[in-house]
Order: structure tokens, then C-alpha cells, then sequence
């Protein structure tokens, strides 16, 4: 039996604090605390900074008192702020998904370009990309809304597309279409269409996998979604109302008004996230090695067989992932749409409605919570689909 | 020669052929033009359109750019054509008398050289650092990214040493611009070798913590990151802080560029191999010292491509600050536009032709450069 000394209790401190669990706990814990104790500094600030203003989210209930002149449900001055929000989030859906599609076409033809054996071809799409790509996406933006639709004739002298469709620097008007009572049968053609076209796809697979014989299935689908509507829409009497846009006095009336902030951001968004995709495109299909589609040559495929069978399908996969970030990144940028004064959500709930409620703390959040879902959205379906196309190790 | 069966479905050779001559090098122009562009009658239709475009590109912006510009003038009247007779092209002049504020905004004049200084410094410090060949990275790397940010900032701000103070809402333009793409670098490199070091730990609170920064932080767009650190991040103070606008800026880049670059660093870290982590904990270190003397330094030389990449990016996105009511080279642009003195009809094209080069020359240099370091790596 000993006595405990000082040594022993330096001994016993040092094992303590070499212990790995115990230092382990010790790093976490502190975060733990660190985080706490910052989280509540910010509250206790933001409580005294607060205190002789409003808060809470009881103003998304509130008169707006503002007009948005571009929006896709009805939307008057009087109405909330919460129809505010959704006027904002809505004009945002709309110029990200028109943007994207343009942007995989634009960006799939440049990066294919850029692979072609025309040696012109690939120069000019490797210029696009170098061009775009290092200027900055607002530059660009200001660029085609003040220097490009800013200096448009003005409405006296618009430039005129076939007549039906008009350009100045108010906009761009083209035909409105107001679809009559009997629309509807031609959307259960269209329905019809689909489902004929899924069921001969069934239809055919099963076909091939039992004979081996291969049945047409693209064209004949294609002919049947086009023409089932198309031979509805004229039975039923072509029921709908064409409302041409034509210059009364100094400006146009009838038809429909394409406002010039989302035709700029638009071609913008699309011109610049297209350099970004070609990229893509390009590294997707350089991966795919030259000896898997000599492969299927060998096999007897012919050129569209290999490319729609062998390189297609591993191109894809890589291909895929970066491809949605770039989608990310398109509706995320598409918040720049503020400095023209497009109303997307940003422009009309973190800029107006912040300015005329002074909550920046809510509205910023609710922003960023919008976005921050998005993203986390599309990286769990992006996991998802890379762990389903993923190679299986063995 | 070897006689083979009429009706014989096969055909075996008994000899040798003779060898063939390589095939003719297409090294001639012409049999270039023949090979890379008509070589099918879609590649000559291509190849047409692609001429056809390239002219009704190239042409009318050389015309614009150098033909018919105008050099000289004090100014609208002699960038408007009935002025001067003829179509009229950019209006330099324009930026001549605008050169000032782009580059330096309302910096007072007689203090301009401070700002002078610190480009020249920079450009001293940052180019021996580029050149691969050249010694003391490490000590260079040291003063780059230690010693010069203090410098510039005693230099910009001022209020020090007998230098006048200089406030930061008077800065402007280019300078601006290359501020906070250069805090953004420095501040966000040590902040993303942190994060990347914390979403690899074996620590689960210090993982997930790092996760959730970086997840946040790269899941919302920079101007809502601006915008919380212009509105927001006054009001988590306490009221008696009164931070600078343009340090409140800075912040958001910071913590926005952080998030990426980390990303970046994470796929170094991820390529370094476990025997270099077994190595250095059998030399005896201990975290800090493997991460930092073994690990790090190997991954940051991997990553060096993406990481000037990622700079490329917070180069161009230092222009949303302009929402937030800085004005950098491009928001002074736009103010200069709304200039009556110069308003004609081709002074925006101009602005834009100009601001267009600083940016594509800034970003495409480091482009090259990133290229330049992804070569010289698959060398070895």
C-alpha cells in the first residue's frame, strides 16, 4: 500500500489526457459548448437589437401594397405578402426551368461540337466555352438587358417577326392563344397518346425478349402523341382563339408581353450555364473508352445501336451528376435576376418586402431555406441515382 | 504465289507481303483542309455555316472595337455620327475620362499611389510564386499570403504611420474587385483546409458540424449570403460594433468561398494514400503534426488546379457586390452609363467591351495557369 503522491497524480493526469475517448469527448464537447455559446450571443443580440421593432412571420399575412408587373397567378396591390412569396418563388421556377432546357441543348451541341472531327466546328464551340465561361454571369446579364434590349427601337419601330410577333425596348409581344371549351379532348388525346406509346414499348420489349425480333418503337410513339392531338384538336373544330398583338397609338395592345428583365436573364442564364454544361457533356463522353464502342461494332451493332446502347449509358453516368449541379447552380444564379429587377423570389421578398418590413432576419432565412431545400433535394435524388448506376464491385 | 482453290471458301497466305509505305502525312494545308474540314458533304455544309458565322462575328467586332472607333474627344459630341460623318464605333474617350473611377473609385487622387504600391508588392510577390521552377515557395508562399495582406491594408486604410485615413466606401472600381477576390483567397484557404480536415475526422460532433457548415453554406447563392451579412449579421452584434461595409462583404465571401474550397480539399485529402497516414503516426506525430507536416502540404500541390479554379469562380463573383451597394469595376461601370456627359448610343457597347477585357484577361490567364498545373502534375 502507497501513499498517493504528486508524481502519481501527475502520472494519473497525463494517462487522463492521453487517453484518446477521453480527449476525444473532451474536442467534441468543447464544440459542442463553442457552437451554444455563439448561438446564444447571436440571440441575445438579436433579442436587444430587436426589441423596439416588430418580428415573428405574423407580416406574411399582411398588405403588400406593391404591384409585380410580371406574374403567373393572379396578383393584385392588395393582396399579402405570403402571395408575395409565392408570385417570387413561382417567376423563379419558371426562368430556371425554361433556362435549363435551353441550356442542356445549347450546352449538349457545343460539347458535342467541340468532339467533332470538323476541325472549324471544334475550334468555334472551344471559343464559345473560353468566352463565356470567364465572364462573370452578372456582366453578362447587364450586358443583354442595358446594352442589348436597352438599345432596341422603341415600340413606333419595333422590329417585327413575320408580322405576328414584335421586339422593342418595352418587351417582346407575341400571339396570346386562349384555348376554347373543347380544348380539354384534345389533352385526353394527348393522355391516350402516351399511355398507346408506353404500352407498345411494353409491348415491343416483351416481343423482343422472348423471339428476339426488334419492332419500331420511336417513330411510331412519336407519330402517335403528335397526331392524336393534332387530329383531335382540328375534329373538334380547332377551339382556340388566336390574339395577335398589333401598335395602337404608342404602344401594342393584345397579345401577350414578354417582359424584357426575363427575356435578358433568360438568355443569359441559358448562354452561360450551356458553357458549363458543354464541359460536361465533352469530359462525359471522352471517358467512355474508345474500345467499348469498337466493341459493339464487333458485336454487329450499327452506329446508332452503339451509341444509343454502349457509349450513351456510360457516358450518362458520369455525365449525370455534374449535370444536375449545373441545373443547381442555374436556379441558385437565377437570384441575380435582383440586379435588373426580374421578380423572382429574391427580387420581390428579399429585396421589396425585406425594405418595406425591415424583418431581415425571417425573410432571410425563409430565402435561404427556399434555396437550401432545393439543393439539399437535388443532392439526395443525386445520391440515389449514383448509387443506382453505380458499377457493382465484386 | 500461292495457289489457292477457285471454289474455296477459305484463303490461307504462305507469304509475306511486301511492307506498304506509311500512309501520306496530311502535313500539307491542303490536305489538311481536305482531312479536318470537307472531308463528307456534312462536314463541308459545317464548315461553310461556320465560316459564315465566324465572319458575321469577327468582322463587324474588330470594325467596332478598332475601325471605327473613336480616340479622341472631350465629350458626347464626339462619339455622336452626325458629329463625326461616319458610323461611329466605341467611344474611348468615354473611358478615358472614366478611367480613374473603374480603377480606383473615389480613392482620393493624391493618395492614389498607395494603391499603386500595393499592386506593384503583389505583382513582385505573386509571380515568383507562379514559376514552379523557382525556390523558397514556402517563404514566399509566407509573405505572400501572411505579410503583404497586412502591408496592403496599413497601406489602403491608412490612419497609420502619417498616412491619411482613406474610408472604405470610398474605394471603387477595379481596386475593389481585386480586394475582395484576394481576402476571399486568403481568408477562405485556411477556413477550407479546416472544414475538409473536420469532414474527415473520425469525430462524429466535428464531422456532422463541418457537414452541416459547408452543406448550408453551398446550398444558397452568394447574393443571399451578401445579403445576410449586409442585414443580417449586424443584428447578431452586439449594438455597440459598428462593422465596415466592406469588412461585412468580405465576411459572406469568406464563409461562402470557405465551403467550396473545402470541397476542393477533400478530394486531395481523399487521394493522399494510407501509408502516408501510417508513415507519419509511426514517425510518432500526432494529429496536428501529420496533417500538417505530411498530409496537407501533399494534398494542397494535388489540388492546386481546382483550388485557382475555384478562384476563377470568386474572381467573377466578387461583381454581386454591386447589389449590396459596392461598387466594384463593374458597378462603377454601370454608374458611368448613367453619365448625361457621355450618353450616346454606342457608350454602353463600349463599357462593356471594356470591362468585358479586364475580366476575360484576369480569368482566362488563371484558367491557362490552372491547365498549366494539371499538365505538369500528370507528368509526374
Amino acid at each position: 500500500m502507497r501513499r498517493p503522491s504528486g508524481r502519481d497524480a501527475r502520472n494519473l493526469a497525463r494517462a487522463v489526457s492521453n487517453n484518446p475517448r477521453i480527449r476525444s469527448a473532451a474536442y467534441q464537447l468543447a464544440l459542442i459548448l463553442a457552437v451554444i455559446w455563439v448561438g446564444s450571443q447571436f440571440a441575445v443580440n438579436a433579442a436587444q437589437n430587436l426589441a423596439e421593432r416588430r418580428s415573428g412571420f405574423g407580416f406574411l399575412f399582411n398588405t403588400a401594397g406593391f404591384g409585380i408587373d410580371f406574374t403567373l397567378i393572379p396578383y393584385s396591390e392588395t393582396d399579402t405578402y405570403g402571395r408575395v412569396f409565392l408570385v417570387g418563388l413561382l417567376n423563379t421556377v419558371l426562368v430556371s426551368a425554361i433556362g435549363i432546357v435551353f441550356a442542356t441543348l445549347i450546352g449538349f451541341l457545343i460539347g458535342i461540337g467541340r468532339l467533332s472531327s470538323n476541325w472549324l466546328i471544334a475550334r468555334l464551340a472551344g471559343g464559345y466555352v473560353e468566352l463565356i465561361r470567364n465572364l462573370p454571369l452578372l456582366f453578362q446579364i447587364l450586358f443583354w438587358y442595358l446594352a442589348v434590349l436597352g438599345t432596341l427601337p422603341g415600340p413606333r419601330q419595333s422590329l417585327s417577326v413575320l408580322g405576328i410577333a414584335f421586339m422593342n425596348n418595352r418587351g417582346f409581344w407575341v400571339p396570346a392563344l386562349h384555348p376554347g371549351e373543347r380544348f380539354r379532348y384534345v389533352w385526353v388525346a394527348l393522355l391516350l397518346g402516351v399511355a398507346a406509346t408506353a404500352a407498345l414499348g411494353l409491348w415491343a420489349r416483351r416481343v423482343r425478349e422472348r423471339t428476339g425480333r426488334q419492332n419500331p418503337v420511336f417513330w411510331p410513339g412519336l407519330a402517335l402523341i403528335l397526331a392524336l392531338p393534332l387530329a383531335t384538336f382540328l375534329a373538334a373544330g380547332m377551339p382556340m382563339e388566336v390574339d395577335l398583338p398589333h401598335l395602337a397609338g404608342f404602344n401594342f395592345v393584345g397579345g401577350s408581353r414578354i417582359i424584357p428583365e426575363f427575356v435578358a436573364l433568360l438568355v443569359a442564364l441559358s448562354i452561360y450555364t450551356a458553357s458549363f454544361i458543354a464541359e460536361v457533356v465533352r469530359a462525359g463522353i471522352l471517358a467512355v473508352p474508345r474500345g467499348q464502342s469498337e466493341a459493339g461494332l464487333a458485336l454487329g451493332l450499327n452506329e446508332r445501336q452503339v451509341l444509343r446502347l454502349i457509349v450513351l449509358p456510360q457516358a450518362l453516368r458520369i455525365i449525370v451528376p455534374p449535370l444536375t449541379n449545373q441545373y443547381l447552380n442555374l436556379t441558385k444564379n437565377s437570384s441575380l435576376a435582383v440586379a435588373i429587377g426580374y421578380p423572382d423570389l429574391f427580387a420581390v421578398f428579399a429585396g421589396t418586402t425585406l425594405n418595406q418590413t425591415g424583418q431581415a432576419i425571417e425573410i432571410i432565412a425563409i430565402t435561404m431555406g427556399v434555396y437550401l431545400s432545393l439543393s439539399l433535394a437535388t443532392s439526395l435524388a443525386m445520391n440515389w441515382y449514383n448509387s443506382r448506376v453505380q458499377l457493382a464491385d465484386r | 504465289m500461292t495457289a489457292t482453290p477457285q471454289n474455296s471458301s477459305h484463303f490461307v497466305r504462305r507469304a509475306m507481303i511486301a511492307p506498304a509505305p506509311p500512309p501520306a502525312a496530311p502535313s500539307s494545308f491542303f490536305a489538311f483542309v481536305r482531312a479536318r474540314l470537307f472531308n463528307s458533304v456534312g462536314n463541308a455544309i459545317l464548315t461553310l455555316l461556320g465560316l459564315a458565322l465566324l465572319a458575321a462575328l469577327a468582322w463587324p467586332t474588330v470594325r467596332f472595337l478598332l475601325v471605327d472607333a473613336v480616340w479622341t474627344g472631350h465629350d458626347r459630341s464626339a462619339c455622336l455620327p452626325e458629329n463625326v460623318g461616319r458610323e461611329v464605333g466605341a467611344c474611348w474617350p468615354f473611358i478615358g475620362a472614366r478611367f480613374d473611377q473603374l480603377m480606383y473609385g473615389f480613392y482620393p487622387a493624391e493618395e492614389r499611389w498607395r494603391v499603386d504600391l500595393v499592386y506593384a508588392l503583389g505583382a513582385l510577390l505573386l509571380a515568383p510564386l507562379l514559376v514552379p521552377r523557382l525556390g523558397y515557395k514556402i517563404f514566399n508562399a509566407a509573405l505572400f499570403f501572411g505579410l503583404f495582406p497586412v502591408v496592403a491594408a496599413v497601406l489602403l486604410l491608412g490612419g497609420v504611420l502619417g498616412l491619411p485615413p482613406v474610408e472604405t466606401r470610398l474605394w471603387g472600381g477595379l481596386l475593389v474587385t481585386l480586394v475582395i477576390s484576394y481576402a476571399g483567397i486568403v481568408g477562405s484557404l485556411p477556413l477550407g483546409i479546416l472544414l475538409a480536415l473536420g469532414r474527415r475526422s473520425e469525430l462524429p460532433v466535428i464531422r456532422t458540424a463541418s457537414l452541416v457548415f459547408i452543406e448550408f453554406w453551398r446550398g444558397v447563392p452568394l447574393i443571399t449570403v451578401l445579403f445576410f451579412a449586409t442585414y443580417m449579421l449586424p443584428l447578431f452584434l452586439p449594438g455597440s460594433w459598428q462593422i465596415d461595409g466592406l469588412l461585412r462583404v468580405l465576411i459572406g465571401v469568406i464563409l461562402f468561398a470557405g465551403a467550396y474550397q473545402s470541397e476542393v480539399l477533400r478530394g486531395g485529402l481523399q487521394a493522399i494514400p494510407r501509408g502516408q497516414f501510417e508513415a507519419a503516426a509511426a514517425l510518432g506525430l500526432g494529429y496536428w503534426g501529420m496533417m500538417g507536416l505530411v498530409v496537407v502540404p501533399q494534398a494542397l500541390r494535388l489540388v492546386i488546379p481546382g483550388l485557382v479554379n475555384s478562384f476563377i469562380a470568386l474572381f467573377k463573383d466578387t461583381t454581386l457586390v454591386l447589389i449590396v451597394a459596392i461598387f466594384d469595376l463593374l458597378g462603377q461601370l454601370r454608374a458611368a452609363f448613367a453619365d448625361p456627359n457621355w450618353a450616346t448610343p454606342v457608350t454602353l457597347f463600349t463599357g462593356f467591351a471594356f470591362g468585358g477585357m479586364i475580366y476575360f484577361v484576369v480569368s482566362f490567364a488563371m484558367s491557362r495557369y490552372a491547365l498549366f498545373t494539371e499538365r505538369r502534375l500528370k507528368v509526374r
